[in-house]
């Protein structure tokens, strides 16, 4: 069990988790928990490879605290957007957010 | 005397003409006394250097200063400076009157608007003479020549609020322009000869040294090249000197300031074709000194003639002017040398003299016509003159002495010299015979006809009863500034000056000393010429005193005891037009009017016909309709078919796209998410599948 491929399918799990959850809920407090889950997909990602691979250094781990502390970040401005969409709309529902609509 | 004085004959003057015309209307008034130090100082240095001059007293004693002024290869052009006996003594000449005349102009043209533009424009008129005085080629005088023509434009027309002044300074120049398109094909002439015989120079030792050497060598068609070389130079004195037939310009220029007159149209600048006449003479051909000779004895003839019926004091000088200039172009022609240079530094003192003591009545005339509101009379005109001798002592002496120096009394210059040039005509008659004859007949008549008029004009201006006792009382001598030149050229007209003896009809004295015998070296035979003139001397004397006799005499009878009726005898010449003809000029004007003017306005008016009314109006203006035509159907097409069809189908098109398209931006992210990833998983799937 302990090999690159298991970490692989659980990584693409979780993708494929945080695409479904992006693309059907209309929450957008859901969406931005379904992007949390693509992101720490690709964290996994990184650890895997770094592990497997034989590397010495721990590039893959650097790498994926730095996406964590750009995902810490992303949901600051994230949450900041929802509080304005909500202050306009009253409503976090992204599907009343079209005024982009040709 | 070092070289580089020399340049200060021009830098003095030029100097004066620069500070009048950049700070002088600041200072005003005052500034005068600017230009006067620099032209005293430059009559000064030309003293000096002419009393030097008689003390090396050497032949040939000459200074150049020569520097390049245009070297490309084989085409070398060089400036040079010359100072030899006859530039020193021109020097002297124009820097004296020169100077007289600044020293008069402050007095005379006292309170004028442009007071300061006035001794500037001087200014560059003497600079520009001495320049030609200096020039010790051909090329270089010319551009002084043109320059001369300049100031003397500027100075004509200084009153150019007067239309007549603004078309006399016209007149000249064009005139001028005329005899100066002939000298400067002359010196083009000369370079290309000089050029063919393997030393191209333009410098007068040059070419006379040059000619000399190769004289012996010429072929008939060498002779003939130089004889209308010489010819055509000669057409820039006939235009500068007035000659006939293009007297025309100088009567007019009288419409210039008096002073002006006698600087620049009687002393200096009419002379300088003369001076030229003289620089080339040593390279005149015996044939070119024959055109030469019958130009000047038409000329003094002419002119004579029409001076006896002028009734502007100023127009009698003027013609008096063109016939003195004839004379000395007919001394030159004859090869009497000496003489006819002799006669421009005399003529130049007592014409000198007269312009000024004219400018003097006017000046008196017309501040008497002012002072009683008088505004029609005319100033100048003689007939309203008078008895004026008692009012302007000074004047009537100054003038006096200077006529009968025109006249040819003993005691006085002009005898010395008119009696050399006479002397010549006649060897040149007795060497020739022939048709010659009317060379010494025109001077000799007009040498009657010169005494006649310069007495009828003393006796009409200052003897007689005042014409208008109202004016008569007003009048006033002149002020010092005005009469110290007077007094000073009569003096200079008086013979002794010229000569140290105490014989009066010895002509032997310092100037003939100073101005050598001319040279030849293109066939005439000086050494001849001058035993000639030194046969007829004697006969030429007498006949010279008596015909200047008859002359006064004449005068005296018409004039002041009035035993004759003139207006009747003038009544009985006009019977065969004679007195019309005088009085008309010859009619020269108006010749020129119907030969040149109105044949000419005539083709102008044709040409300008062609050119607007068929031309213009027919031809450019039918290209126009044209083009206007063209573009009405090249708009219509523009608009009605590119623009409204094909470039509004254009638009129409993506319009029917955007339209349709339209519907795929729902606005909804997720739906734009789908396609992205449903894009991602097709091309994840073709690249697996390939």
């Amino acid at each position: 069990m302990d090999n690159l491929s298991t970490y692989l399918i659980i990584s693409a799990i979780l993708f494929s988790l945080g695409i479904y959850g992006v693309m059907t809920r209309r929450n957008a407090v859901a969406i931005l928990m379904g992007i949390e889950l693509i992101l720490n997909s690709a964290n996994l990602n990184f650890v895997a490879f770094n592990r497997f691979s034989g590397m010495e250094k721990l590039e893959g781990q650097v790498f994926s605290i730095f996406v964590i502390v750009l995902a810490a970040a992303e949901a600051a401005i994230a949450l900041a957007i929802i509080i304005n969409l909500y202050k306009n709309l009253n409503t976090v529902d992204v599907d009343e957010a079209d005024s982009l609509k040709g | 005397m070092p070289i580089s004085i020399f340049t200060l004959f021009l830098i003095l003057p030029l100097a004066s003409f620069i500070f009048q015309l950049s700070i002088g209307k600041r200072i005003g008034r005052n500034s005068h006394w600017v230009s006067l130090s620099f032209i005293f100082v430059t009559l000064c240095i030309a003293l000096g250097n002419l009393f030097s001059e008689i003390s090396h007293h050497s032949d040939g004693h000459t200074s150049n200063l020569v520097f390049n002024w245009i070297d490309l290869g084989t085409f070398k052009i060089e400036h040079g400076f010359q100072l030899d006996s006859l530039s020193a003594i021109m020097l002297v000449v124009v820097s004296l009157v020169s100077f007289l005349v600044h020293l008069y102009s402050t007095e005379y043209m006292k309170g004028d608007p442009r007071y300061t533009r006035y001794f500037g424009f001087l200014g560059l008129f003497t600079f520009s003479m001495n320049g030609i005085v200096l020039a010790d080629n051909l090329i270089m005088m010319y551009v002084f020549w043109e320059l001369v023509g300049l100031s003397s434009y500027l100075l004509i027309g200084f009153w150019f609020e007067k239309d007549s002044a603004a078309n006399a300074s016209k007149k000249a120049f064009l005139t001028n322009r005329v005899g100066d398109i002939g000298m400067f094909l002359g010196i083009m002439t000369i370079y290309f000869f000089t050029a063919s015989l393997g030393s191209a120079t333009l410098s007068f030792d040059g070419i006379t040294a040059l000619f000399q050497s190769s004289f012996s060598s010429f072929t008939p068609a060498d002779i003939t090249i130089v004889t209308i070389a010489g010819v055509l130079i000669f057409c820039g004195a006939i235009g500068k000197s007035a000659q006939f037939p293009l007297n025309i310009w100088l009567p007019d220029a009288m419409e210039g300031p008096t002073p002006v007159s006698a600087l620049i149209h009687a002393a200096t600048m009419v002379a300088a074709g003369v001076y030229m006449t003289v620089r080339i003479f040593p390279f005149l051909t015996p044939q070119a000194l024959e055109v030469v000779a019958v130009v000047g004895a038409v000329t003094a003839f002419g002119a004579a003639i029409i001076a006896i019926t002028q009734k502007d004091i100023k127009k009698v000088l003027a013609y008096s002017t063109v016939s003195q200039l004839g004379y000395m172009v007919m001394a030159l022609g004859v090869g009497a040398y000496q003489a006819g240079f002799f006669h421009l530094t005399t003529h130049a003192m007592f014409k000198a003299c007269l312009f000024l003591c004219s400018g003097s009545v006017i000046h008196a005339m017309h501040h008497a016509l002012h002072h009683l509101n008088d505004h029609k009379t005319d100033p100048q005109d003689m007939s309203n003159m008078g008895g004026m001798r008692n009012k302007m002592p000074i004047t009537y002496a100054s003038m006096l002495i200077a006529t009968l120096a025109i006249a040819g009394v003993p005691l006085f210059s002009g005898f010395l010299s008119k009696d050399m040039i006479l002397a010549g005509t006649l060897a040149y008659y007795h060497a020739h015979h022939g048709w010659t004859i009317i060379l010494p007949i025109a001077g000799f008549g007009a040498a009657v006809i010169t005494a006649f008029y310069m007495f009828r004009l003393i006796y009409l201006t200052f003897h007689g009863e005042p014409a208008r006792k109202d004016v008569y009382d007003q009048i006033h001598e002149s002020p010092l500034p005005m009469a110290f030149p007077l007094m000073l050229l009569a003096g200079l007209s008086l013979a002794f000056s010229f000569t140290f003896n105490l014989n009066p009809m010895d002509s032997h004295g310092w100037f003939t000393h100073l101005i050598s015998e001319g040279i030849n070296v293109v066939g005439l035979n000086m050494s001849q010429v001058i035993d000639g003139i030194h046969h007829a001397h004697h006969d030429a004397m007498i006949i010279s005193l008596t015909v200047a006799g008859i002359g006064i005499g004449l005068a005296t009878i018409f004039y002041l005891y009035k035993l004759v009726n003139v207006e009747k005898l003038a009544g009985i010449l006009n019977f065969f037009g004679l007195y019309n003809l005088s009085y008309n000029k010859f009619y020269i004007d108006e010749i020129y009017d119907a030969i040149l003017y109105r044949p000419f306005m005539w083709f102008c008016n044709l040409f300008s016909w062609i050119d607007w009314d068929l031309y213009d109006q027919k031809f450019i203006d039918f290209w126009g309709w044209f083009t206007l035509k063209i573009s009405d159907g090249a708009g219509y097409s523009d608009y009605n078919w590119l623009d409204q069809k094909l470039v509004d189908g254009f638009g129409k098109i993506t319009n029917k796209f955007g339209q349709g398209l339209k519907v795929t931006q729902s606005g909804i992210i997720q739906n734009y998410l789908l396609g992205g990833v449903i894009g991602f998983v097709t091309i994840f799937i073709i690249f697996k599948a390939f």
